[in-house]
């Protein structure tokens, strides 16, 4: 009971990962109907970006609202320089541009800080908590906790503010939101901003267990992938339930099924599977194409 | 004293296809302009030529600005509140929500509080479903919305594209009557695009006839109702 | 129009000439580079017919090379078959193996087709070390297979031998592609990909063209993954990650989508790049691949094949105009 507690808790905080990086997928998706391939390698990169503030000496909290305020204006500048351009342009062309910035973010990492794993520090203490009898990993719940409070903050925004309610119109209907004097091309331009910041929220928890290599995203980024679809693409919710459902089902199948070196053909399995048999995932919209 | 809206030779075209071949007309502040014809005339299109929808040729005068370079969103921030054909509903948020962001611009945050309530009195009914997803609403009651947002704005000018499309003809009244009087009471202009004449004669005082791309005909209200080809042709009688 | 074509033929025999030609001129490291060049011409094809042609986004294609490989791997070191056998069957395979894929694939538009193939890509390396089919694929370790030697004794050593037998093959599968793409076929891959639904309309069979492209087009990338494992004498798991299949894409799209010479542009590129930025650092072909493709969407949208028709239009025109002057 104790082992399938701890994998359950231990799929929840990876969960929790992979729920943020379905949440940012799935704001760009909203608002322009494409999927950025380059979430993960941005992501990896900002915790690179982390690791060397840290590296240089500064304490880890600082290092952290630094790095998510420079991923933020990444994002902004990625949307507005290389995704503008290519915003009306056939498919093809838009994820030939994503995944050309998948690629320069991978290769930039491995150039300017070689492919040797660097060890990336965790904020949360290394003794396991005790809750009741079981054992947790501090770092697990620590995870959750930062995820949990990033997830309500945006919720919040959204919710909430006028900026938010702003990005909301444009996601939904940029004409109608340029009647209200929305400057959608800014609100785009945000949307990718709060994604890069989340995605690094996501680097930074996540790279004390796996530790830190160009490589370190994209295992995860297919989970994400997966949850965002098992949520349904276009839904912020359902993403961050996919992402969570997802973590729990990749650790107790490693665990009990089908072995761990074969994990990421879960992700695999579910986004075929989802793709065929319910493209609009479990909250969703169906779409519907006019002849 | 120049009118607060000036249109000089104005053409527009979605793509190759040209729609409208120079359009001139104006509309003094405070007063109800209606522009009239058959589907397809381009109403619709010289609307959506005002708030820089469509690509244009022309000159476009707001208050004494030039505005046909201008993109929409700065031109909403003039003052000009379009309410587009379909009503451009924001259908996954709730009515409350699609009102404040008709007041998106606004920097008087007290005074669109107050707006509120002005709305809510208008429509009553759009105060009790507030919360209501605005998607899930009849189409009289989004047709009121769509208007109630574009007054959010506390517009000088409001466009009104086709707004008693798919009524029943009890809601269209109940809108004009309340357009008449936001008209009286707030100055609000409108420029009002309209399929059924004879209701659009009723409420404006200026009329301009759209043929084709073209201004064929022009007048005070009165003048265009005792029109005989206009009576034939659109008034039904 | 007989002299255009005599012309374009004896163009052609020229290039033939000097492609058997040039294993003699250079060095054997080079000769297999060059062998490698072929490789992935072929396999840029394959991708081009499904995405070029048909608009069928794949960001998976490396799978194919990867079964094509494994299964020249296997077939040699396990049970001892000749090293030409291995191309057919890996063909036949991989066409099996891409028309299956492309049956699920029939769902799934543009974006979807992208994610369900990049996840395929993604992929592939943790399937090809799965546990139970160690003792078929060698696991993590891979499997080494011996070049082969020249038959009938022919004065020319391994690596020339390989390079040639490459150039069979590709010279086979470019000229059938090349009839493939120019007939029927080809305009309904094209209608597919430009008006899905007039196409349908008209009578083209969607469903049926899209799986067969997405077969022929896997039986290519496997037909060249066959020949690549045969040249470099390896295959591993970890060699056949998502970069794979992104190097056929950076590929396609510097080459030219939708056309044959582009794919041997884009194989070009694609191998010259690492031998001059190697220097620079491990990590620089890499940036250099994704700046070019970005680059290539923005400037040039339809490769170094469309800016050489274009440019050679040009050059016509204006000499078509000086003789109508005179």
């Amino acid at each position: 009971m104790d082992a399938f507690l701890n994998q359950v808790f231990a799929g929840l905080a990876t969960g929790g990962i992979y729920a943020s990086v379905a949440l940012a997928l799935v704001m760009i998706y909203q608002a322009t109907h494409h999927v950025n391939f380059a979430q993960g390698e941005i992501a990896m990169f900002s915790t690179y970006l982390a690791w060397t503030m840290i590296d240089a000496g500064m304490p880890y909290w600082p290092a952290f609202f630094f790095t998510i305020v420079i991923s933020f204006v990444l994002g902004v500048l990625i949307e507005r320089i290389i995704v503008r351009p290519v915003e009306r342009a056939p498919v093809l062309s838009v994820v030939v541009v994503f995944i050309g910035l998948l690629v320069i973010f991978n290769s930039l990492a491995g150039w300017i800080y070689t492919y040797t794993i660097k060890v990336f520090p965790s904020p949360f203490p290394t003794e396991p908590v005790h809750l009741g009898s079981h054992l947790f990993s501090s770092h697990q719940i620590g995870a959750i906790g930062v995820t949990l409070v990033v997830l309500t903050l945006l919720f919040a925004f959204f919710r909430y503010t006028p900026l938010g309610l702003a990005m909301r119109a444009a996601a939904q209907n940029p004409d109608s939101s340029r009647l209200v004097g929305i400057r959608v091309g800014w609100m785009l331009a945000l949307g990718w901003g709060l994604a890069a910041a989340i995605g690094a929220v996501a680097g930074m928890m996540v790279a004390p267990s796996v530790y830190l290599d160009p490589n370190m995203m994209s295992g995860i980024l297919l989970y994400a992938f997966a949850a965002a679809l098992v949520g349904g693409i276009d839904s912020p919710g359902g993403a961050v339930f996919g992402g969570f459902l997802v973590g729990v089902l990749e650790n107790l199948l490693g665990a009990y099924v089908i072995g761990n070196e074969l994990k990421l053909s879960v992700a695999l399995v579910l986004i075929i599977g989802v793709l065929v048999i319910r493209p609009s995932g479990l909250f969703g919209k169906i779409h519907v194409t006019r002849v | 004293m120049a009118a607060l809206l000036e249109v000089a030779k104005l053409h527009a075209a979605y793509g190759l296809t040209r729609v409208l071949h120079g359009i001139d007309f104006s509309l003094e502040e405070g007063s109800i302009v209606a522009l009239l014809g058959a589907n397809g005339a381009g109403k619709t299109t010289t609307l959506r030529a005002l708030c820089a929808m469509v690509q244009t040729e022309g000159e476009i005068s707001f208050a004494g600005t030039r505005i046909e370079r201008k993109a929409t969103e700065d031109i909403v921030r003039l003052g000009i509140a379009h309410v587009p054909d379909g009503r451009g509903t924001f259908v996954h948020l709730s009515t409350e929500e699609n009102l404040r962001l008709g007041a998106y611009v606004r920097k008087d945050k007290r005074a669109v509080e107050q707006d509120f309530e002005r709305v809510y009195g208008y429509f009553p009914r759009l105060k009790e479903r507030r919360h209501q997803q605005a998607g899930t609403l009849s189409g009289g009651e989004q047709q009121m919305l769509a208007v109630s947002r574009a007054l959010m704005l506390r517009p000088r000018l409001l466009l009104l594209d086709e707004p008693s499309f798919g009524l029943a003809p009890l809601i269209v009244r109940e809108i004009f009557d309340i357009m008449r009087a936001i008209n009286k009471s707030e100055k609000v202009s409108i420029l009002l695009v309209e399929q059924n004449a004879a209701m659009a004669l009723d409420l404006a005082d200026r009329a301009y006839l759209i043929e084709t791309g073209r201004v064929v005909l022009s007048g005070t209200a009165d003048e265009i109702k005792r029109n005989d080809a206009v009576r034939r042709s659109y008034l039904g009688y | 129009m007989t002299t255009a074509s005599s012309k374009h033929w004896i163009g052609a025999l020229v290039v033939l000439l000097v492609l058997c030609a040039l294993p003699f001129l250079v060095s054997d490291y080079h000769t297999f580079q060059l062998t490698l060049v072929l490789v992935y011409a072929i396999a840029l094809l394959g991708l081009n017919i499904l995405t070029g042609y048909n608009g069928q986004i794949s960001l998976g294609h490396g799978a194919f090379y990867a079964i094509g490989a494994y299964v020249a791997a296997v077939m040699m070191d396990k049970f001892g078959l000749p090293y030409w056998l291995t191309v057919p069957v890996a063909g036949v395979v991989c066409l099996a193996a891409g028309f299956l894929f492309g049956l699920p694939a029939l769902r799934l538009e543009g974006l979807y087709l992208a994610l369900a193939t990049f996840a395929l890509g993604v992929s592939m390396p943790q399937l090809l070390k799965y546990k139970h089919l160690e003792e078929w694929t060698g696991g993590v370790q891979g499997i080494t297979i011996l070049k082969p030697d020249p038959p009938f004794d022919l004065p020319v050593n391994q690596d020339q031998w390989l390079y040639f037998f490459t150039l069979a093959v590709a010279i086979v599968m470019f000229l059938l592609g090349w009839n493939l793409l120019r007939g029927r076929v080809g305009r309904s891959l094209i209608a597919i990909r430009d008006q899905p639904i007039a196409a349908e309309v008209m009578g083209v069979n969607n469903a049926l063209y899209k799986s067969l492209a997405f077969g022929v087009s896997a039986m290519y990338t496997g037909i060249a993954g066959a020949l690549g494992a045969i040249a470099v004498q390896f295959v591993a798991p970890d060699s056949f990650n998502i970069f794979l299949s992104i190097y056929f894409l950076v590929g396609i799209v510097i080459g030219g989508l939708a056309s044959i010479p582009g794919a041997i542009y884009g194989a070009i590129f694609i191998q010259i790049v690492p031998n001059i930025a190697d220097q620079i650092s491990k990590a620089a072909p890499w940036a250099i691949y994704g700046v070019f493709m970005i680059g290539f969407m923005y400037l040039m949208p339809t490769g170094v094949a469309g800016a050489i028709r274009i440019a050679w239009a040009r050059v016509r025109h204006r000499s078509q105009s000086r003789g109508k002057r005179q």
